[in-house]
């Protein structure tokens, strides 16, 4: 499944610019200096937060179990051992995975970082004790226990067999924190730093900046070929934009739009690389099934038949940070639909005017043409406002009225989670991609599905697709359950993914962008090449 | 006199009580849940415990009078409480931020100051002449130009203008370095907020001092000055400024005050780490104490400014004076 | 958006000349008053534009157009178009409209909330005066726009919430000045003799009193009108204003404004452009109102 749709996939997802290097002899030393979007990281305990922020401010000070290969970022199946000595295969069953750990790390205080460590830290993601926060817990509600049975070998019992657990665990959030610590305080973490990463924490100017140096003692010898780094937190898009166009900072590691990529490579050519990959980020339309007549699967089939997304896509690829088409899957995911799977779906029909006509006759139908009803989204640019704007110009196509109601991020969860809306735009964020887990959302009853209605044969489908580990069989059962919630249910509308673009000065080199602007952030593998 | 200045403190009491009321009432009656904000701005999954065990910790499952009790409790002791988004204590989180914002402050009435006095002046004395023309439309203009808009055109000329001088552009820096660390780093980066904030308040200066200049001209005692045989910039400088000043001068002051607030937009446009960025991020992360505490940070220094302007007035109004 | 109006405006309200004939007093304020008539003039373009826009507007200022993203004035688009292919002639003629509504809503529900507030305080005086000064006093500490914040954080974005976020904190800036002069018209002699005279407080504040602080009314209305626009616009850059796809001025320098700077600069500079003129105007133009109105500052 590799070779037939990841090398290709792979290929076709990632676009890189890079100017004509000659063969480049690595050079040590010099500080990065890169952008935060943020203003400032609600605390840096990996384990509790679920911003960028902390992992853009933090991730280089901490080691993890696994992760994905920092050569090939942009592969959903690679993974590579971070402290641990080989990928085990798991046993009994596919239920247990033994790991073994390296000998001779250590934290930056000097104490040997071992397997106890590796198990109290997790343990603490997937049972958090009372009073600890851990948001991701329910990822790991196949694992049974955690331990460390000596002090180099860490074992993890699932309850069930299923491949979205090692994708699971290579969870850029999961740093490894002292057992010590945690046992005294777990919340020592939140406003403290001290890891076992490649570099060490200096300072820390609240809003401002935050500083590493070169970890001496890192358990891999040659890295990192950084002395330092400086981060500093800019809020603003177009300062951003602009510290890198006077080279004030090298670059940021979440993402710009087109426009900025356009103003700096316009601006200074050469000096200006770009990197490019699909983001495991959607934006999905949810219609909210207890309102009338959103109820109606009938007109929630005309939301989704109207949207010209093979049109609009391009075109909004110009403006705004999405580019694919594609199904509830992560393109290029081996669980992803094919064009061809995709283009049966309703929404993706290859004829828009055929399609229109279908969604008019379905409204006429159900007593509901010439509806006008409110699109709630968030008061964020990119892509929440262009994409918003662009469906009310769709929707008006088959004569609905709609208008926006643009809240800032807080009424927009109140508006979501009190059910007070009609039609809500959302996104569907993920760091490492796993599908099985990824599309949890759309799931009624999950946390995150603002559509409010139940379907305990969706839930039946999800659950087949899920233990199902035969790759063929599993493609085609998450083919029938995309099918059933975008097609015949119409319970979410899926849109273009997210277009990750990384503008960057040309001598920063080792970096390699991935669908998720959360991993691949300790900057080892990153050297200045002037 | 006396009795003029016990009654106006007096006076401040009831003013601060009835804004906090306001201040916590307000925030109170903002919708949303700072833990939902928190835990689901990644656009991620999140578990619903998390929100629950985020609401004990910080107190949001009480009831609203005992948090109000406690909020004016700690008011009155001086303790501003912690932050609900990050858990740091207020004070830090505003002290770390003050000195950029006051920076700026302070840079924004100098240059008022040095723009308006010697413009409202000349503008008074030429009054109806090119120069009063020009000198009143300036002012207009920077009444009426927004200033995240003049900002926003001043960092673009500054790129353009370097790029096309020295081939490639200069930004001022990003990061504040306190001014005693590195005075020039520090002055390049403040300079320009201040020019655009200052700008706004030297039109409101200019028109004050003109028309105060005006009025005083029109007094007797200048006439007679001038009878008198004295030169003119005796005149100015020391009969008509000295008393057209009060005016002005009490403006400065009031003005100075709204300015801390009024750097919430423009500290957005430039990136600045301070206060009046911190509150549009506390009022965007419904962080409540921490809105709080901002909020009542700058209604004090209003009211405390308010207070020394009228206290000022009274000392140098011998009507009031000799009461 | 601080002291929108200097202190010495309270009129002494006898001398108010309001009997001259209409055409000689508007040749004479344009001689008198030259920066007010241009003033006057841009006001009423601004009006125009706003009442008119379906006429004048070349596109419809909503309608995206994949096509003729960005592009810079030509004699199709007359000042370009922004990122969603968007004509912006269009949209800052049909954002004059807005500019106009919410400006002037605001300035008015607030100027006469003030009016009302003001002069009643002043003339009842006593401890309702009191208590009204120290509301007042109270709400003025607050800095206007992060009154107006807290009150689109709690109302909601959208031009409605927009216009209360605006006005509220304009009423009592407005109650303050007018009170200042209702109190030296409390004091003379005629309203004495009408209330001996036994009229009631409704008929003498209504008769006597409000018609002579029409003076600094119609000034600061001219003042307020300007400050809401600009309000209006830090809110909007704020994303916390008028929302899309809603034409507004401060609307369109928030979203792609600053992105756009320095590729399709029209997108940024034309709406603010705009905003300072029209503020420009209403300023010039309340200038003028105000130094044809107060004898005190007329040339002897």
């Amino acid at each position: 499944m590799r070779s037939r749709y990841g090398a290709a996939c792979i290929g076709a997802m990632l676009v890189t610019v890079l100017p004509a290097a000659a063969a480049e002899t690595l050079k040590h030393g010099g500080t990065l200096t890169y952008l935060i979007p943020a203003d400032a990281p609600p605390s840096f305990d990996g384990h509790r937060e679920t911003t960028f922020a902390t992992v853009h401010s933090a991730a280089p000070f901490y080691s993890v179990l696994i992760r994905i290969d920092p050569q090939n970022p942009s592969s959903t199946t690679d993974f590579v051992c971070d402290l641990c000595t080989e990928m085990p295969k798991p046993t009994d069953g596919g239920k247990t995975y033994t790991f073994k750990i390296r000998q001779g790390v250590k934290f930056h205080d000097g104490s040997p970082l071992t397997a106890a460590d590796v198990a109290a830290s997790w343990e603490m993601i997937i049972h958090p004790p009372q009073g600890v926060l851990s948001p991701r817990g329910s990822d790991y509600a196949m694992v049974d226990t955690v331990e460390a049975p000596d002090d180099a070998t860490v074992v993890f019992r699932l309850k069930f067999a299923t491949n979205a657990f090692l994708p699971g665990l290579a969870d850029p959030f999961a740093w490894i924190y002292k057992k010590a610590i945690l046992d005294k305080d777990p919340h020592w973490y939140e406003k403290n730093i001290m890891g076992s990463g490649p570099f060490k924490f200096v300072d820390y100017q609240i809003g401002q900046s935050i500083k590493g140096v070169k970890n001496p003692d890192y358990y891999r010898k040659e890295l990192p070929y950084l002395d330092g780094f400086t981060a500093i937190y800019a809020d603003k898009q177009a300062v951003r934009v602009e510290a890198i166009r006077s080279d004030r900072a090298e670059m940021e590691f979440r993402g710009l739009p087109p426009s900025a990529r356009d103003e700096l490579v316009h601006a200074l050519g050469d000096k200006i690389a770009v990197q490019e990959s699909d983001w495991n980020c959607g934006s999905i339309v949810t219609a909210n099934h207890k309102k009338k007549p959103f109820d109606d699967v009938r007109v929630r089939r005309a939301l989704t038949l109207a949207v010209d997304r093979w049109h609009g896509a391009p075109a909004l690829a110009k403006i705004a940070v999405v580019k694919t088409v594609g199904g509830i899957v992560f393109p290029g995911s081996p669980l992803a639909a094919t064009r061809d799977e995709l283009q049966r779906i309703a929404g993706y029909w290859p004829d828009i005017d055929k399609s229109r006509a279908e969604a008019k006759r379905l409204l006429k139908e159900a007593g509901a043409e010439g509806l006008s009803f409110e699109l709630l989204n968030r008061n964020v640019d990119q892509p929440y406002k262009y994409v918003g704007t662009w469906l009310v110009d769709e929707w008006s196509k088959i004569g609905l009225k709609v208008s926006q109601r643009v809240v800032p991020t807080g009424p927009w969860f109140e508006a979501m989670r009190g059910g007070t809306f009609d039609v809500v735009l959302q996104a569907n964020c993920h760091s490492i991609v796993n599908p099985a887990l990824d599309v949890t959302p759309y799931l009624p009853g999950s946390a995150e599905n603002y559509g409010y209605y139940t379907d305990q044969h969706e839930l039946d489908l999800y659950d087949k697709m899920l233990r199902e580990t035969d790759p063929q069989k599993q493609h085609a059962l998450m083919n029938d359950f995309e099918n059933y919630v975008t097609d015949e249910q119409a319970h979410a509308m899926v849109l273009p993914w997210w277009n990750r673009i990384i503008p960057y000065q040309s001598y920063v080199k080792g970096w390699k962008i991935s669908p998720s602007h959360y991993i691949n952030q300790d900057l080892a593998t990153i050297w200045l090449d002037k | 006199m006396y009795r003029y200045i016990v009654n106006r403190l007096l006076l401040v009491i009831p003013t601060l009580v009835g804004a906090a009321i306001l201040v916590f009432t307000l925030m109170r009656l903002i919708p949303g849940d700072i833990c939902v904000v928190r835990l689901g701005s990644g656009g991620g999954t999140f578990d619903e415990r998390a929100v629950t065990a985020c609401h004990a910790e910080l107190g949001m499952d009480r009831s609203v009078l005992l948090q109000f009790v406690d909020f004016l409790w700690g008011f009155l002791n001086f303790d501003l409480g912690k932050s609900m988004w990050s858990g740091k204590p207020v004070a830090y989180e505003i002290v770390t931020r003050l000195p950029i914002s006051i920076e700026i402050a302070l840079m924004a009435t100098i240059v008022a100051v040095a723009i308006a006095i010697p413009l409202g002046t000349i503008s008074a004395l030429k009054q109806n002449s090119w120069v009063d023309l020009f000198v009143r439309v300036f002012a207009i203009a920077g009444i009426a130009t927004p200033s995240f808009w003049l900002g926003i055109m001043l960092i673009l000329g500054i790129l353009s203008v370097s790029q096309a001088f020295a081939g490639a552009p200069w930004m001022p820096p990003i990061d504040y370095v306190p001014l005693w660390q590195d005075p020039i780093r520090n002055l390049s980066m403040a300079i320009w907020p201040a020019i655009t904030v200052g700008y706004r308040s030297s039109a409101i200066t200019m028109r004050m001092t003109r028309s105060a200049m005006l009025e005083v001209l029109r007094e007797d005692y200048i006439r007679t000055a001038r009878a008198k045989g004295l030169l003119e910039k005796i005149v100015i400088n020391r009969h008509a400024l000295k008393n057209a000043l009060l005016p002005v001068v009490t403006l400065i002051g009031l003005e100075f005050a709204f300015l801390i607030g009024g750097l919430v937009v423009t500290e957005q446009v430039f990136n600045l780490n301070g206060i009046g960025r911190l509150f549009v991020l506390a009022i965007a992360n419904q962080d409540y104490t921490l809105t709080q505490a901002l909020v009542m940070l700058v209604v004090a220094v209003s009211i405390f400014a308010n207070l020394v302007v009228d206290l000022a007035y009274a000392w140098l109004d011998p009507r009031i004076r000799f009461a | 958006m601080t002291t929108i109006v200097p202190d010495d405006i309270a009129i002494s309200p006898i001398e108010i000349e309001l009997h001259r004939s209409f055409r000689r007093s508007a040749a004479a304020f344009a001689r008198r008053q030259p920066l007010g008539s241009v003033g006057l003039a841009i006001v009423v373009v601004i009006f125009l534009a706003g009442l008119g826009a379906e006429w004048i507007a070349p596109y419809s200022p909503t309608a995206n157009d994949f096509a003729t993203m960005t592009e810079p004035p030509n004699w199709a688009h007359v000042l370009g178009t922004d990122q969603f292919g968007r004509d912006m002639l269009s949209r800052i003629v049909f954002g004059a409209r807005t500019a106009l509504i919410v400006g002037f809503t605001a300035s008015l529900i607030g100027g006469f909330a003030g009016l009302v507030i003001g002069v009643g305080s002043a003339y009842f005086g006593g401890k309702l005066d009191l208590l009204v000064q120290r509301v007042l006093d109270i709400l003025m500490a607050f800095p206007l726009i992060i009154m107006a914040l807290a009150m689109v954080a709690i109302f909601g974005t959208g031009m409605h919430n927009t216009i209360i976020a605006i006005t509220i904190p304009l009423f009592p800036r407005c109650a303050r000045v007018l009170r200042a002069s209702a109190l030296a018209i409390r004091e003379i002699p005629y309203v004495d003799a009408a209330r001996a005279c036994g009229f009631g407080h409704t008929r003498i504040i209504l008769r006597h009193m409000v018609p002579n602080v029409m003076a600094p009314f119609l000034i600061l209305l001219t003042a307020f009108v300007g400050q809401a626009i600009l309000a209006e616009a830090s809110l909007s850059y704020l994303g916390l204003g008028v929302q899309e796809p809603t034409p507004a001025w401060g609307l369109m320098l928030q979203g792609g404004a600053e992105e756009y700077a320095a590729t399709a600069p029209w997108i940024a500079v034309f709406p603010g452009l705009a905003i300072a003129l029209t503020v420009f105007g209403f300023s010039m133009f309340g200038d003028a109102l105000r130094d044809v109105l107060d004898p005190k500052l007329r040339d002897r």
